[in-house]
């Protein structure tokens, strides 16, 4: 599959993977993309077959529809809920208009995609959040979907694979947002309950309330390299502790030291690894076949 | 009429009752019990056994301390990782012996440290969310001081929350809504009053159940009528059996929130 004609043009910073500063702007800024952490400029048709990932193998941030593109099977993708959208339930200055804005920024009506799909002929239910609406922040129609997706995926007996990234919950929802923590945790767990199967993969940045919940509440929890995973901002856990913080505080490869993550997988692998999980999690015993076994003597004595 | 940042603020007085405070007040024959079993006692959480009448209870609470000295004791009632595993730990006694659940909130939020965050604060509350909801035996949370954010919901996954009449409840604190939104922490008094946090206003948005007056000057009268609702509620909730419970429990959650 060409993975160049899935993506499009980042349409802005965020989706080109943060902030530039003023002076790498310059007029060839069609053509290249400078990475922020090794400075190299990919070019844009490189960067599109390498799905985003920089030579260095910094990730850019990719959005909801470039993930699913490329985690699951052509036109597999079945969108399910696009009619539910945030409201300002607690009358917000500028929500209303923020909102409108995340819309017209990101082309989609909410910050996350929920939906059923097939990934290597295996059948799922998918959600990913976009990180150029409002950040995957989570307000009550977040909550609602990613809780309607689990109902559904209880009721199917699917497994659930959740791709997060978010600043945490909504606080212009106030309250409600916070509820949805709660809302979303039920559902997680009765989907759990069911003996049904879920993955995550945290992408950069998880944060907030969604790492406390539905982000660490996987069977299986994958993350892509570099990726911040943590609950509160590292500039607030600075200013609290009045401490210089330590080198990759919050990064997927020191959460993983610390026991929080099974596995960091690079994005080009991401597919094949959800598969073979997928697989192995199949209510159909003998459905799916192991690859041929290692000859381990032999692999070992050459 | 006070302001709702004047509200959050005199949550956080020394002068209103504590976690302990309401330990002692509401309950006998308190037994503390310590730690995690994974790597430390939380002194921001306390926890243990008592009776309510005569029915033993499990009680979980946040404890801020009071003076300087206390303070800094319990981190300021900012729980790290341990002591949200150490509520889980008791709760989970709780469910095998039977036991109902009461929390007593008041906390600014889940500790922002780096340990903190080594030792997985979200994964911490996560859990909690998690395993709350189908905890096989009653619960209830009362909010009684700051309801702080997923600090303070990781104890209020309940089947009955109430909030004491000058408590708060919020997503953020207001100044750190202020901050993050218009970069200037002195806006909190302007966040206060949008974030609709007040006892009031989470109560008109359906997110407790009960508004419990206070008698500042005698807290001795509140604390009264608490034992008799709660054992009130207690009688009541004892009556479901457990499937019934934790249905109910998931569809109070369930229904919170306005959308499109």
């Amino acid at each position: 599959m060409a993975f160049s004609a899935i993506f499009r043009k980042p349409k802005n910073e965020l989706e080109k993977g943060g902030r530039k500063s003023a002076k790498n702007v310059e007029s060839d800024v069609e053509m290249t993309q400078s990475c922020p952490v090794c400075k190299a400029a990919n070019a844009l048709g490189t960067l599109l077959e390498n799905l985003y990932v920089c030579k260095c193998g910094y990730c850019f941030r990719v959005t909801a529809r470039q993930r699913i593109a490329y985690l699951t099977d052509k036109d597999s993708f079945q969108e399910l809920y696009t009619d539910i959208v945030s409201v300002d339930p607690i009358e917000f200055p500028e929500y209303q208009e923020k909102l409108e804005k995340a819309r017209e920024g990101s082309l989609e009506p909410e910050a996350v995609l929920c939906g059923i799909a097939k990934i290597n002929d295996v059948d799922c239910a998918l959600f990913a959040m976009d990180p150029n609406f409002m950040m995957g922040s989570m307000g009550a129609a977040v909550g609602e979907k990613i809780t309607r997706l689990f109902e559904y995926a209880t009721e199917k007996s699917l497994p659930v694979i959740g791709c997060t990234v978010s600043g945490g919950a909504r606080m212009q929802e106030g309250i409600i947002s916070l509820m949805q923590m709660a809302k979303t945790s039920g559902a997680v767990k009765r989907h759990s309950d069911a003996g049904n199967f879920y993955i995550t993969l945290l992408t950069d940045p998880t944060t907030g309330g969604v790492t406390a919940s539905f982000a660490m509440q996987g069977d299986i929890l994958i993350a892509e390299p570099g990726a911040i995973v943590g609950f509160a901002g590292a500039r607030v856990v600075e200013q609290t502790v009045r401490k210089k913080l330590p080198p990759g505080f919050q990064k997927a490869e020191v959460m993983l030291e610390h026991g929080f993550l099974d596995m960091i997988v690079e994005r080009k692998e991401q597919k094949e690894t959800i598969t073979t999980l997928l697989k192995m999690h199949s209510k159909e015993l003998g459905k799916h076949k192991a690859k041929t076994r290692r000859v381990w003597r032999q692999a070992t004595r050459s | 009429m006070t302001t709702a940042y004047e509200q959050v603020v005199a949550t956080r007085s020394q002068e209103r009752l504590t976690g302990l405070d309401f330990i002692n007040g509401l309950f006998t024959d308190f037994i503390e019990l310590h730690g995690d079993r994974r790597f430390a006692d939380d002194p921001a959480i306390v926890g243990g056994l008592a009776y309510l009448g005569d029915i033993p209870i499990t009680v979980i609470a946040t404890e801020k301390g009071r003076d300087t000295k206390s303070r800094i004791k319990r981190n300021f009632g900012t729980p790290n990782p341990e002591g949200y595993r150490k509520a889980l730990r008791l709760m989970k006694q709780a469910e095998k012996f039977n036991r109902p659940i009461i929390c007593i909130i008041d906390t600014s939020g889940a500790f922002c440290g780096i340990g903190a965050e080594e030792r997985g604060q979200g994964q911490a509350v996560a859990e909690n969310l998690y395993e709350m909801m189908t905890m096989r035996t009653p619960i209830l949370s009362i909010l009684v001081g700051e309801g702080g954010s997923g600090g303070a919901l990781a104890l209020a996954i309940a089947d009955e929350v109430w909030i004491l009449e000058n408590a708060v409840y919020s997503v953020i604190s207001p100044e750190g809504c202020a901050n993050i939104l218009w970069r200037d922490p002195d806006r909190a008094k302007e966040a206060a009053e949008h974030l609709k946090l007040t006892a009031k206003d989470v109560s008109k948005l359906g997110i407790v159940d009960k508004v419990v007056k206070e008698h500042e000057e005698e807290p001795d009268i509140m604390l009264d009528s608490l034992v008799t609702d709660i054992s009130m509620w207690y009688e009541k909730i004892s009556k479901l059996n457990n499937d019934e419970l934790i249905e109910k429990r998931y569809e109070r959650f369930r229904k919170i929130g306005d959308y499109m």
